[in-house]
């Protein structure tokens, strides 16, 4: 069974020039034990589907239709107590900025433990356990290191700390939240392998959400991209990575610099801007943008297999079909 | 942090060094001469070059201002004109009840205000945080006098509930208590709301900050998250503030003590300056000095405790 399932999940926000679509009909499912990553770029909804999943929404955020579904029940129907029981023990988040995510006046320790205040277990077992997790993280001298204060730590280890906290109870579901964007590279790639040995070992599912390319294929089993708040493809990293079948994605690799093998004076880009979400275009959502758009564009594409696990939402698939 | 301690003190040391020298100077500068004061206006020349040289005034400005941190450093401020009382007991006679006053006064309104603030900032836009930006502005904008006089005239006069003047019997606490409700509340009222402004606003920035929505991704309760990770960092501008206050608390506390025809610094500094008690003015108003400098040097050591930043210099 799949530990997340969300279905046609709709997220607005109420604006002063009306009512901004952030997500239209959103569904991805995260299996049992796997890693799913969501690629898109700024504004495609990715941070406010993160927040639709845990509630931790604007107040002007409003959920339109859809459901949110967690080992089988709608988190969406649930009262707030019952979401909060869930947070930090079967459903954790690792957040974007290292720099940010930790009380800067509370040591490390006092962070740690407090998050385990539904455990009945003594202060020195939370302890014990906290300084477990940052061993596992790879925290060098994590005892003493547990009395110090956040400032005192590196980027690199204050997201590794940020890791540790949130694998710390076991949860069934971790959502990463561009973990390693604000780190510089070499970091990236030891938080990436260390992150995938600890799934393995939890054996937890994670929300993997990231912009860059290289680290979803490096990382993941799946990959859902999201453009301008839908999803426009799904499939595994396999499938998505070597034979995308939405203009959306082509064009996304098309701009990876990982994937540029000439040299070239300026990067590629893709043309034109996302189209504005609280007027919506009618058709489908990357039309004016699409260098294959054809007549059929102006209606909306519904999701369809591009082959077996693998779907897109575009016009052009049942075309090749046919052609 | 006990260097951190040590260095904040050594600054505070220098301030005052600073700031005496200052004082000792604007006090040399106001028009009118102790003695004439003192020997009135039948004095002899010689009587008045005896009694110059006794008080040092003689000497030049500089070995005067020499002479005084000398006799300052051990505890001595010259004698008081008229009675010839050491200044020092006088004015350490005196210091208690403006102390206590002050500290009554913004103990009282910090609590009140901290708790009005992080209310506002939790129950942002609601009719109660509307209801508090109306009151605290509105007690902001009334001076500390108008409160005294208007709470003398209702509790005092008219209802009768609190005593009109006077600091009550020494020695009996309950009595000097009851003594010190409208004092305090003149001076305390508009801080209430200037308080209450301060910690709204910094609690609903740090309510913004990404280690709340951390702290709220892990489920804590709202209430630990409020108390215990978001007021520590909140209340940091606010004791800045009440540190620096200290200021506007003496000056205010001048008014009051005058109002409520309480013993304090404010009354002896005001009583000396009319007659020209320069020993005493200067005692006064350097002890003045050093509660202002000892509030804004406790300040940034309460910071410090607070935030781990602060003592490691970051």
């Amino acid at each position: 069974m799949a530990v997340l399932d969300i279905q046609k999940l709709s997220v607005s926000y109420a604006t002063p020039r009306g009512e901004l679509k952030a997500l239209r009909d959103v569904s991805i499912t995260v299996p049992d034990r796997k890693i799913v990553g969501i690629v898109g770029e700024s504004g495609c909804g990715k941070s406010t589907l993160i927040s639709a999943i845990i509630r931790l929404m604007a107040p002007n955020a409003h959920v339109g239709s859809g459901q949110v579904a967690f080992k089988g029940e709608d988190l969406l129907t649930k009262g707030e107590a019952q979401i909060r029981a869930l947070r930090g023990t079967q459903i954790s988040m690792v957040f974007q900025d290292p720099m940010q995510t930790h009380n800067p006046v509370l040591t490390v320790g006092r962070q740690m433990i407090d998050i385990q205040y539904r455990d009945a277990l003594s202060k020195a077992e939370k302890r014990k356990r906290a300084v477990d997790m940052l061993a596992l993280v790879g925290i060098p001298d994590p005892e003493a290191r547990l009395n110090q204060y956040p400032f005192e730590f590196s980027g690199g280890m204050r997201q590794r700390i940020a890791i540790a906290m949130a694998l710390m109870a076991r949860p069934a579901l971790l959502i990463a939240d561009e973990p390693t964007t604000a780190l510089d590279a070499t970091l990236e790639v030891q938080i990436i392998k260390r992150l995938r040995e600890l799934q393995d070992e939890i054996g937890c599912s994670i929300l993997f959400i990231s912009h860059h390319l290289g680290v979803i294929a490096e990382l993941c089993d799946e990959v859902v991209v999201m453009y301008a708040g839908e999803v426009v493809e799904a499939g595994s990293v396999r499938d998505v990575f070597h034979s995308p079948a939405h203009p959306y994605t082509r064009a996304l690799l098309e701009c990876d610099p990982g994937h540029i093998k000439e040299k070239t004076r300026n990067l590629p880009t893709i043309p034109g801007n996302i189209p504005d979400l609280v007027n919506l275009p009618s058709g489908c959502i990357f039309a004016a943008r699409c260098p294959r758009r054809f007549d059929a564009c102006t209606a909306r594409p519904a999701m369809a297999e591009a082959s077996a696990g693998h779907g897109t939402a575009c016009h052009l698939i049942g075309m090749e079909m046919t052609a | 942090m006990l260097s951190y301690v040590i260095k904040r003190i050594g600054l505070a040391a220098v301030i005052t060094v600073l700031a005496v020298s200052a004082l000792f100077l604007i006090v040399h500068m106001i028009p009118g001469d102790p003695v004439s004061t003192m020997l009135g206006p039948r004095a002899t020349p010689e009587m008045r070059a005896a009694l110059e040289a006794r008080m040092g005034l003689d000497k030049p400005l500089i070995a005067q201002i020499g002479l005084f941190f000398a006799n300052m450093l051990r505890g001595d401020l010259g004698m008081d004109v008229f009675s010839n009382r050491p200044v020092t007991d006088i004015v350490l006679n005196q210091v208690p009840y403006t102390l206590t006053l002050i500290l009554v006064s913004i103990s009282w309104s910090a609590v009140l205000g901290i708790a009005l603030g992080c209310y506002s900032a939790v129950n942002r836009n609601s009719l109660g945080d509307r209801l508090t930006g109306i009151l605290s502005v509105s007690v902001i904008a009334v001076p500390a006098f108008v409160v005294a006089l208007y709470s003398l005239l209702i509790f005092a006069v008219k209802l009768q509930w609190f005593p009109a003047i006077g600091a009550g019997d020494a020695g009996d606490w309950g009595d000097q208590l009851h003594h010190l409700v409208l004092p305090s509340l003149a001076i305390g009222l508009s801080w209430v709301g200037y308080i209450a402004r301060l910690v709204r606003a910094s609690m609903l920035e740090v309510l913004g900050e990404g280690h709340i929505r951390t702290a709220r991704a892990f489920g804590l309760p709202e209430r630990r998250i409020v108390f215990g990770y978001a007021l520590r960092l909140a209340i940091l501008p606010t004791v800045t503030v009440i540190g620096v206050g200290m200021g506007f608390l003496l000056s205010a506390a001048v008014f009051t003590e005058i109002v409520f025809s309480r013993p304090g610094l404010g009354k002896l500094v005001i009583d000396s300056i009319t007659t020209r008690n320069y020993p005493v003015v200067m005692g006064s108003v350097l002890f003045s000095t050093l509660i202002f400098v000892a509030s804004t040097t406790l300040a940034d050591i309460i910071n410090a405790i607070l935030d781990p930043r602060i003592r490691a210099g970051k």
